[in-house]
């Protein structure tokens, strides 16, 4: 017993480290999924109370990008007046780089043929190449997100819808800006399932998804949907989450194409670049 | 020893403010992240009893976890480093051995001394930080990028707190 008790103070410190690390996988192991159960988290007073005064002073920070976001809005708002609509029908002036301030031009159309109920599902449109549409323009609608263009007609034009299994859209969510990549799994109409968000980010149900603008499709923050339900996936440390669209796949109408004005500047300067 | 203890203090909550507030929301490349919070372990007393060090370090990171909701994370690394860094301060040992009452920072034993002694605990509490993040030693090769390429970033802003703290000790 002398012995046993020598041996423990002899190496009181590997005991202390293991006691310690044994408590910490404890938590780790029961805590981490269920993190809103414990009183150790940010939910608990203290905590909050430090983060939400940091929040009080960033917002300030940010209010140069809400300004962005909300003139980016106005301007979408306005292409929607009647006479803007009319404008807009017409050939873009040659010069139009000059705007400058402007990034993206909006062109509304009307959805005449669509299919929510195959695994490859497409929208046509009543605008086509004679009023500026180009192939892998984005497109959208008041509320959401809704594919990218695919095939172009004098007069019409055909969109890869966001119910189709080979579109992939890079995706953020909009409290945490962690992104990952969203895409339809073939089932239900109104959900699709988002990939590659990292565990460690904060999840939780009824959080919006958003466009992160990385491609040079959409402009960024346009809503796709809101968080329904999450699962981890064990092993990978990545979420699995299916998000319900904020779109009717079957009752849409009205869309509008989204044109990003330096696209062409964008590729060319690419294509240079992968020649050399 | 009141003195000690309040600039501990101090630099403590200064520490847990600047992770907090600003490196917890860099986002360096997508995943890297500078852990400030380490230095806290590193520059306690070289006299410190180890048993208190296991229990401030648990304790570190116990708050820590709370804030980034990772709950038992960062405390089993950062008790990790607390367990090694005896070890770490007896390989640095000077020639005749520590004086009483110094400090492992870098206006006691100088920048290379401390740069030495910072990466390699550094280095260790990444590993163990990413390994157990990860829960699993697939992706390793990943998981040894990550550690690396965040020790440097966090070794980087602890050698601007030092820079901080020198100036501040200085003036004193």
């Amino acid at each position: 017993m002398r012995n046993f008790i020598r041996f423990i103070i002899r190496y009181h410190l590997f005991f202390l480290f293991l006691l310690f690390e044994t408590i910490s996988f404890y938590l780790l192991v029961n805590y981490n999924h269920y993190h809103n159960q414990t009183f150790v988290n940010s939910s608990s007073k203290f905590a909050a109370s430090v983060l939400e005064i940091s929040g009080n002073f960033t917002d300030y920070f940010s209010l140069k990008r809400a300004n962005e976001e909300l003139s980016r809005e106005n301007a979408f708002l306005r292409t929607q007046l009647p006479e803007n609509t009319y404008r807009l029908n017409e050939p873009v002036p040659e010069n139009r780089q000059t705007a400058d301030s402007i990034q993206y031009l909006y062109r509304p159309a009307k959805v005449i043929n669509s299919s929510v109920n195959k695994f490859h599902n497409y929208i046509t449109i009543n605008k086509g190449s004679k009023q500026g549409i180009r192939p892998e323009m984005g497109v959208i609608s008041a509320r959401g997100l809704v594919g990218v263009v695919r095939h172009v007609s004098p007069n019409y034009a055909t969109v890869i819808s966001l119910l189709n299994t080979q579109l992939k859209i890079s995706a953020r969510l909009r409290e945490s800006n962690h992104f990952g990549s969203l895409e339809w799994d073939g089932n239900s109409y109104q959900h699709a399932i988002l990939n590659e968000i990292p565990a460690h980010a904060k999840v939780s149900v009824g959080d919006a998804v958003v466009t992160s603008g990385y491609s040079a499709l959409f402009p960024e923050g346009i809503l796709i949907g809101t968080i329904d339900d999450f699962e981890l996936n064990q092993g990978e440390g990545f979420y699995v989450i299916r998000v319900k669209l904020s779109i009717d796949f079957k009752s849409l109408t009205y869309v509008e194409t989204v044109e990003k004005i330096t696209r062409d500047e964008q590729q060319e300067l690419e294509k240079l670049t992968n020649n050399d | 020893m009141i003195n000690h203890l309040g600039r501990y203090l101090l630099s403590f909550i200064a520490i847990l403010l600047v992770q907090v507030l600003v490196l917890n929301n860099l986002n360096l490349g997508g995943y890297i992240n500078p852990w400030l919070y380490v230095l806290f372990i590193l520059i306690l007393p070289v006299e410190m009893p180890n048993w208190l060090l296991l229990v401030l370090a648990f304790a570190t990171g116990l708050i820590m976890d709370t804030f980034l909701n990772t709950i038992g994370l960062h405390a089993s690394a950062t008790v990790f480093l607390a367990f090694l860094r005896p070890f770490l301060l007896r390989f640095f040992a000077p020639r005749d051995g520590y004086e009483p009452g110094s400090l492992p920072v870098t206006s006691h034993f100088g920048l290379g001394w401390f740069l030495k002694y910072t990466l390699l605990a550094v280095l260790a509490h990444h590993l163990f930080l990413f390994i157990v993040e990860a829960f699993s030693f697939e992706n390793f090769l990943a998981t040894l990028w990550k550690t690396i390429l965040s020790s440097l970033v966090t070794l980087v802003v602890i050698m601007i707190a030092q820079l901080f703290s020198s100036r501040e000790r200085r003036r004193i």
